[in-house]
Formats: C-alpha cells, structure tokens, sequence
C-alpha cells in the first residue's frame, strides 16, 4: 500500500506515467480479488467497505430491477448494512419480506423458495452472521430460489463475516452480487469489493465519473484495493491451516467459557465460523462484561459494537427466540489469523472467573440498583 | 466524567497521582436521541465524545455506561412526582445518592473490582477519629475550598459507606486553578462553558419535561392573591414553584411571588416578597452523614436551603423518632428568615465546614 500513497501517487485515470503506474496496481488487485473469487476482474468493484458494497448491490439491484417487480426478499438476522438498506427502499414502494429463521439463526430453504413470486427481482442473504456465527446453507437456498423462479432472480450475498473464513468459488456458488470488507480479513478499513456477475443489469448508486466500469463513481482508492487484494489473497492461501488451528482453540475456548455456570452458545454449533464464539451469560449485562474483560486485556464484543450506550437488543438473537432479558448478556469472542495458543491458554484462565463474578456482581445490583446498600 | 472542565482534571489528577483510574461516561437518559442539536447539556453525545477524547489524552481506558433504568428510578421518577405533587425536586441531590455515588459505586465495586468513584465535585471527604462510630473513625463530607463553586449542597445524602468510596480531587482547588491545570495540560475541555441546566431538560423549561415523560397537560385552576382573593387561572400546579416570580400573568401594583401551591386542589396563591419569609420549617426523609444526628433531640448548625446561599444559623429539634439517624423529620428554626423556602428542596444542615446532613423542605401544613 506505501508506494500507493508516496511515490505511486497518480490517478489511475490520468494518462502519465504516474497514473500508469497507480492504474497498474488497480488492475492488478482486480486480478488478484477475482482469482480468490475465481472470477473475472471487470466482476469487480471496490469500494469504500462491505456496507457500500451492500448499498450499490442491493438498492442497484433493486432500481435495475424495478420494472420487473418490486419485492426483495431477505432474513431477520441480516446486517444492519442490509437491513437498513431495504427498509430505505420500502419507502419507495419496494416490498420488503423479512424471513424467520431457527434458533440457531439459520433460513428455511423451502421458506426462502415460498417467499418467491413473480413480482421478486432480488434476494439478499448473508453467508454467515456476524453476532452469532452461523453459517446459512446458501447453496441450498440458492438452488430453491433458481428452481420456483420463472427468471434469473438476483441473488446478493452479504459475505463480509464469512470471507476470512470460507471459501467463495463463484464458478460453483450460483449467486449474482457478493460483498465482501476488508477489515475483516486483516485488510485496511475502508476497503471493500462488491463482485457483480457479468451481465448483472445494476443501477450506479454513486455518480460522476467512469470509475469502476460506471459502476461506481469516483477516483479510486488505490491503495486500499491493493491493500484488500493482498490482504485477501494471502487470507486465501493460508485459509485452510488457518481454519483448522482457530477451530480447535475456538473449540477450547468454547469448552472453557461454557463450563461457567450460566454460561450457553448461541448460533449453531457445528455450521458456524471458525474463530467464532458467541456466548449469553445468564444475569448479566454483555456491555458490562466487555469493559470488566478489557480492563483484563480481553477484547470482547456484546453483539453488535454500540458506540453511544443505548439499551436496543440484538435483532439477531431476538429472531431467534431469545427474549430480551437473556439477549443483553450476548458476548462475542472473536479468534483470527495472529491468535497463538498462548493467547488463548490465557485466555481460559482469565475469563472464566470474570464471567463468574460478574454473574455474581449483577445479581447482586439487581436486588439494589440504586447502591443503597454498597457496604465499606 | 461528564465532558467538562472538571470531571477532566480530576481524572487528570487522579492519574497523574499514580490511581489506576477508568473513565466512565453515563449514559443517563434519551435526550441525546432526541435532542441532537442540543449542543450545551452535559450529557448530549458531544459531551461524551469529549470525554473520551480527555481520557485519550490521559492515556486512560474509558467507557460508556448505561445507567438510563438506573437514572429513570432514582432521579427521574422522583422528579416528575415532586412537581405533580407541587413540590420543587432537588434532581441533582437524588443522582448523587442514588446514580453516581449509588450504582455507579454499586457496579465498580460489583463488576469492576473498583475501590471507590471519583468525580470533578467541588467538595472534600476526610476521615477523623470519632469514638462513638462503628471502628472509631469516621468520615466527613466538607466543603470545597473554593467557596464560588462547592457542591455539597448537592452531596449531603451520602452515607458512610458512600463517603469512604468517594473521592473528590478538586475539593482543594479554585476554579481557576481548574481551568488552569486543563489548559497547562492542553485537554481539550480546558475553556468548555460551565453547563447549568438540569442535564434531561435541554431546553431549560422542566414542563418539556413534565409534560413528555409524564403526560403532564395544562389544567387551569384558580390564581389566589395572598388573602384569598381570586385575581386570575394558572396554567396547573405543577408549571410553578415556590418563589417563582416569572409568568404569573397577574400584575396587582406590587410584586407577587408564588407563595403555595396545593397540587391536590390545583390551587396557586400569592404572596408579598415578605409574606416567602420563613423562621420556621420542617425538613423531612433527613439523613446524616455520620449516620447519625450530631445529639439525640436538639443540635445547632447553619443551615442551607439552596445551592451557594448563605448559610444561616439555625436551631434543630427533631419531630419523629423513627429509625434513629435516618429519614425522620426536624424542625429548622433559622436566626434569620430565609426567603422561599421550597418544599421539596433540600435543606443542608452544616457546621463550620462541614456537612452534617439534610432532607428535603416539608410542605407546611399551616401555611
């Protein structure tokens, strides 16, 4: 990324030998995403992360689409990137059908072919949740969507979750949009691709100049696609050592946190991501929990990252039938590439008691709120 | 830390005193939802997102608390009651005992394995002998050093076990030496505005309030002089409080000033401004910092009914015996007369310093 942003620093629409150089690195990251993806580079649209790519997939999709029908088919447990993206198109007379799914998070294939009519002109599924770690058996609800379907109904796949994790062969997965962040795999934030199978109709959600095939207006950020594109490609290579190392110290982890009394996963337990853990800590308050972990040196999550401390409960663990009181102890241990055994060796030891005594903690600020009665 | 000036150098203190200290920004109430544009109340986002920018620059680990049910029990509720029963509520009083020196000291100790709170407050807790307390030491809640801003008018229900949880960093620094502690620093609070205004009512009028969260609406009900006399309607007994000069829509040659209020038979009457002059009250749900009173029946003091006035010296005798120390009434005599004595405001019984304890201005059943 350096050169990119220091001696590389042209417009790779500009026709001088700095441009040339910049709009070098930009074709080859296109090259290089697309070979991960087995896929075509002029497939590719980087963006500025995988909630853009939803965006430009979904409402591009939905306005190419518009004069074949207006319903768009998703599930409960989706992305906010997704879930707020149709809701803004409902208001401009899309219809909107959001699936149930099973307590472990997954959708009904045979839901997701019902929901089809002829009205439908895209489905938008994700790979794998994000809070809870499930994995949607995508090539199971692809194949009903194609067989009840009497045209080509866009599919677009909310990849982002899973990419570090699973393999995406477009040539076998029988999708039309993919999207994907950089951040998730190591790559620099702010990055993302929207793959677009040739021969996609998609309206440009951003306009101005030609970039990125028309598809996406604006001087590109190069060194964020080349970023992503080795990011991606080196996340590829090593996915498989990696998978099977994080699986078994998640599986440790699992074992050592769900031994506290209390303490249960959530999402599936064997189609799920690889470094994934969600957990609901009975009693307790996920938010609570992350900042008594951090001041351990845990990074931990309680669902969705919340910024402002407001009390909403995840949508994602409420669509799979946990009532609000045991939803607001979620927590999300989250393993990657760089984890090493001894992290996690630590990491058995540290929480297990925290999570304990926070259980023990909150019980007792239930019974007093308000510390009347705090003690010296 | 609120995001202001002194909530920042008290962390700042803290840490550079060698305390290994967490930030913590609460999360109180919806206003920052719905008043986005609200830029001044302590407890809007911005303020947050100065706060974590000080505890950035401290180099200290900072969060986010929610304390919304919390803040809604204790503060909150009491508050919207008080005005619907014609009192005036002492909202910061009630966030102190019950919000920041009760669950937030609850959950650092709970959760976080925390020793104690410490806030930007301008006030001192000691600890001296006392061979009549549990242990035979005792603390004590004084007064701040800088006699412009003290908050113990706002601190006087804390406890024992509340004192010896709490720290107060600034109880020996001026304003001004604040300021310049912030500035030599370079946090970037240093020259914020002082904020004011109850923090849930950012638009400074509490019948927002009232009327949103309680379903508060105006219901006119009659307007009496002082002898009775009925000069005009008010808008509901819970749009005024004792003293309230403002907004009255009667003019009778002299100055009126509320002078009761009888929520329960939606009546407002007026008074002369001497006709607000009281030398005796009685004070309810007192508490004392030593957990008890300082003599059984009858102590001297000086006594505030609001925050900065003057002291006063006063004469207390205690009316109920009910659980010795905690939540009885007294009876204030006051060597002056003070002026509008509110019910529902807090009295605060000092000596010299320090805090001995207080309660909340009962409404007279003579007047």
């Amino acid at each position: 990324m350096l050169p990119l942003l220091t001696e590389d620093f042209g417009n790779p629409s500009s026709p001088h030998a700095y441009g040339r150089r910049a709009r070098m690195a930009l074709d080859e990251a296109h090259e290089v995403v697309a070979a991960c993806l087995s896929a075509q580079p002029r497939e590719i649209v980087f963006t500025s992360g995988g909630t853009e790519a939803s965006n430009l997939a979904i409402k591009g999709a939905a306005w190419a689409g518009r004069a074949e029908g207006h319903r768009i088919v998703t599930s409960a447990v989706e992305h906010d990137a997704t879930l707020h993206a149709v809701g803004h198109l409902a208001k401009f007379g899309f219809e909107v059908v959001e699936l149930p799914v099973d307590r472990y998070g997954r959708v009904d294939p045979d839901e997701l072919a019902a929901a089809i009519d002829e009205r439908t002109i895209l489905v938008t599924i994700q790979m794998a949740n994000n809070e809870v770690g499930t994995v949607q058996p995508l090539a199971e609800l692809i194949a009903g969507v194609r067989r009840v379907a009497g045209r080509r109904v866009l599919f677009h796949v909310d990849a982002v979750q899973a990419a570090p994790y699973l393999a995406i062969d477009t040539q076998a997965l029988d999708a039309d949009l993919i999207s994907l962040g950089a951040h998730k795999f190591e790559g620099p934030k702010g990055s993302g691709v929207l793959w677009i199978r040739h021969g996609t109709a998609l309206m440009a959600q951003t306009h101005g100049g030609g970039q990125e095939r028309y598809r996406r207006a604006g001087t590109e950020n190069v060194a964020g696609a080349v970023g992503l594109a080795t990011a991606y490609r080196l996340t590829c290579d090593e996915r498989a050592d990696t998978v099977k190392r994080l699986r078994r110290l998640r599986d440790r982890l699992r074992d050592a946190v769900s031994a506290v009394p209390g303490v249960e996963p959530t999402g599936h337990p064997r189609q799920r991501l690889p470094g994934h853990l969600s957990v609901i800590v009975r009693d307790a308050d996920g938010p609570g929990i992350v900042v008594a972990l951090d001041l351990e040196g845990i990074a931990a999550s309680a669902g969705a990252a919340c910024t402002t401390g407001s009390p909403e409960a995840s949508h994602v663990l409420a669509a799979m039938g946990y009532p609000d009181e045991e939803a607001r102890g979620a927590l999300r241990f989250s393993l990657g590439r760089t984890t090493t055994e001894e992290e996690i060796t630590r990491a058995v030891e540290v929480i297990p008691p925290i999570l304990g005594r926070l259980r023990v903690g909150s019980v007792a600020l239930a019974a007093d709120p308000l510390g009347q009665e705090v003690g010296v | 830390m609120s995001g202001g000036v002194d909530s920042s150098v008290a962390a700042a203190l803290l840490h550079e005193g060698g305390v290994e200290a967490v930030g913590v920004w609460m999360r109180l109430h919806d206003v920052a939802d719905t008043y986005s544009e609200f830029k001044k109340s302590c407890c809007s986002l911005d303020a947050a997102e100065d706060a974590r920018r000080v505890a950035g620059q401290l180099g200290i680990p900072f969060y986010v608390l929610n304390l919304e049910r919390e803040f809604g029990a204790g503060v909150l509720a009491p508050f919207l009651a008080a005005y619907q029963a014609g009192e005036t509520p002492s909202p910061c009083v009630d966030c102190n005992s019950t919000v920041k020196f009760g669950a937030l000291i609850g959950r650092a100790r709970k959760l976080y394995e925390c020793d104690a709170v410490a806030t930007g407050h301008y006030a001192r807790v000691d600890e001296v002998d006392d061979p009549d307390a549990p242990g035979g030491r005792r603390f004590r809640l004084l007064r701040g050093a800088d006699p412009d801003k003290d908050q113990t008018y706002f601190l006087y229900g804390l406890r024992q076990d509340q004192l010896a949880r709490t720290r107060f960093p600034l109880g020996e620094l001026t304003k001004p030496q604040v300021r310049e502690v912030a500035r030599r620093r370079g946090l970037v609070t240093a020259e914020k505005p002082e904020s004011q205004e109850i923090c849930f009512v950012p638009g400074g009028d509490y019948r927002d309030a009232l009327r949103q969260r309680a379903g508060w609406q105006e219901t006119p009900g009659p307007l009496l002089d002082r002898d009775g006399a009925l000069v005009g309607a008010h808008r509901g007994a819970a749009a005024y409080t004792v003293g309230q000069r403002q907004g009255l829509g009667v003019a009778l040659g002299e100055p009126r000033y509320v002078a009761r209020i009888d929520a329960a038979a939606n009546l407002v009457q007026l008074g002369r401004r001497e006709d607000l002059e009281r030398r005796t009250f009685e004070v309810r749900d007192v508490s004392f910092t030593a957990g008890r009173p300082p003599a059984p029946g009858v102590f001297a003091c000086e006594v505030r009914i609001r925050h900065r006035a003057e002291p006063v010296p006063a004469r207390v005798e205690r009316l109920t015996a009910d659980e010795p120390g905690r939540r009885g009434t007294w009876r204030v005599e006051v060597e002056r007369p003070v002026w509008a004595a509110a019910p529902g405001q807090a009295a605060v019984f000092y000596r010299g310093d320090e805090v001995l304890g207080g309660g909340r201005i009962a409404s007279s059943p003579r007047a």
